[in-house]
């Protein structure tokens, strides 16, 4: 392993989850130390350790610039994207790297969010059409304040943060979650898409936008400043809307 | 997922909402509602009271001010301050205005609030002691 020598800024200590499903019944950790650079983010340390010291540790990344959400892993407790997170942020260390809370932990850093695949598809997050218009008429056109009102709402990468963050999915695993809610209100406010009705009749059960206390943590944690918590809870002010001229106006006059 | 289910599920710890302090902020948010609830009640009580006549009235100031119900009302008053002050800022959030094209800014929906209750406190009090 390196010296301190080699490293003028010195080294910092990357407490580690490990779980090795064939081995171990719960995680434990490990401590590794690993140079402390100015530019260096947790998860370099992490490809660091796993480069040149331990190649049994397992985690995900892909992109390493915040696009792609696959490197989301608790640090110090937080969730944290760790392409995102500097290591000098948290010197003198030690400061620890767990997998993302509320998901079941495959092995060491790496969880299964199969849960979320599942529940993403079921708010239909793709333009539904009333009509489909055929390729010769060309494009659905919008305006760029058409384009605003949804932009924020489609930044979200999927990183599963929110589901971190979220007590209630912790607490509730039928919860469908802040992004896939999110993601259903970025369709919902795109004027080329017909399908609110649709995703509505899904969002409005128990497990849906009800399931949420607006603890408001999911849009504290995003990377991307979705805010899901503002999603969740104008869904809920269109579903309170809905059940009422459900109750007020005649079947003619509902859309 | 073949053969047997090596996953690791980590419990949740009944006290998960003392690890962080928004967790925190929040079942306190969450509580202060049963506090807001025994407002409620104590503001009909104090109505019933005062439509039973003086003898009534005299008796529920007497119970009103014995000191463990002042101590409820202390804490309760700092509850719904904690509801109030949490609930108007979460308010922009829940809310998106436009008005003529334009986004109304938060600060704007949660300053109208603030005027609101000092509006409506404001008819209150000149009900209440004209």
């Amino acid at each position: 392993m390196a010296g301190v020598d080699e490293h003028p800024d010195g080294e910092i200590t990357l407490r580690v989850s490990r779980y090795r499903p064939d081995k171990d019944t719960e995680p434990g950790w490990q401590d590794y130390s690993v140079p402390l650079r100015k530019e260096w983010t947790v998860l370099d340390g992490l490809n660091h350790l796993k480069n040149e010291v331990d190649t049994t540790l397992a985690y995900r990344w892909s992109c390493r610039m915040g696009i792609c959400g696959s490197c989301g892993m608790n640090v110090d407790g937080e969730p944290k994207l760790t392409c995102a997170t500097f290591l000098t942020d948290y010197a003198p260390g030690p400061l620890t790297v767990e997998p993302l809370s509320n998901f079941p932990v495959i092995r060491d850093l790496v969880v299964d969010i199969d849960d979320f695949m599942t529940k993403l598809p079921r708010v239909s997050p793709w333009i539904i059409r009333d009509e489909e218009q055929s390729v010769d008429d060309g494009e659905y056109l919008q305006t760029p304040e058409e384009l605003d009102a949804y932009k924020q709402f489609s930044m979200c990468i999927n990183c599963m943060l929110c589901y971190a963050a979220c007590p209630v999915y912790g607490l509730d695993p039928h919860f469908i979650g802040p992004a896939a809610i999110a993601l259903a209100e970025r369709y919902d406010l795109d004027s080329r898409d017909h399908g609110a009705r649709e995703r509505l009749d899904v969002l409005i059960e128990h497990e849906g936008v009800y399931g949420c206390t607006f603890v408001g943590e999911c849009t504290r944690v995003c990377p991307k400043h979705v805010d899901p918590a503002a999603a969740i809870q104008r869904y809920k002010l269109k579903a309170a809307q809905e059940s009422v001229k459900m109750f007020l106006l005649p079947r003619a006059l509902r859309r | 997922m073949s053969g047997e289910d090596l996953r690791y599920r980590p419990p949740v710890p009944v006290l998960w909402w003392t690890r962080k302090l928004s967790y925190f902020v929040f079942v306190m948010r969450e509580l202060s509602s049963l506090f807001i609830a025994w407002l409620v009640l104590y503001l009909l009580l104090f109505v019933r009271a005062v439509a039973d006549g003086e003898a009534a009235y005299d008796d529920f100031l007497d119970w009103a001010t014995s000191p463990w119900l002042v101590v409820l009302n202390v804490v309760a008053f700092g509850f719904l301050l904690l509801h109030t002050i949490t609930w108007f800022s979460l308010t922009p959030q829940a809310m998106v205005l436009d008005v003529r094209g334009r986004r109304v800014p938060p600060v704007a929906i949660i300053g109208a609030q603030y005027v609101a209750l000092g509006v409506v406190s404001a008819f209150v009090y000149w009900l209440v002691t004209r």
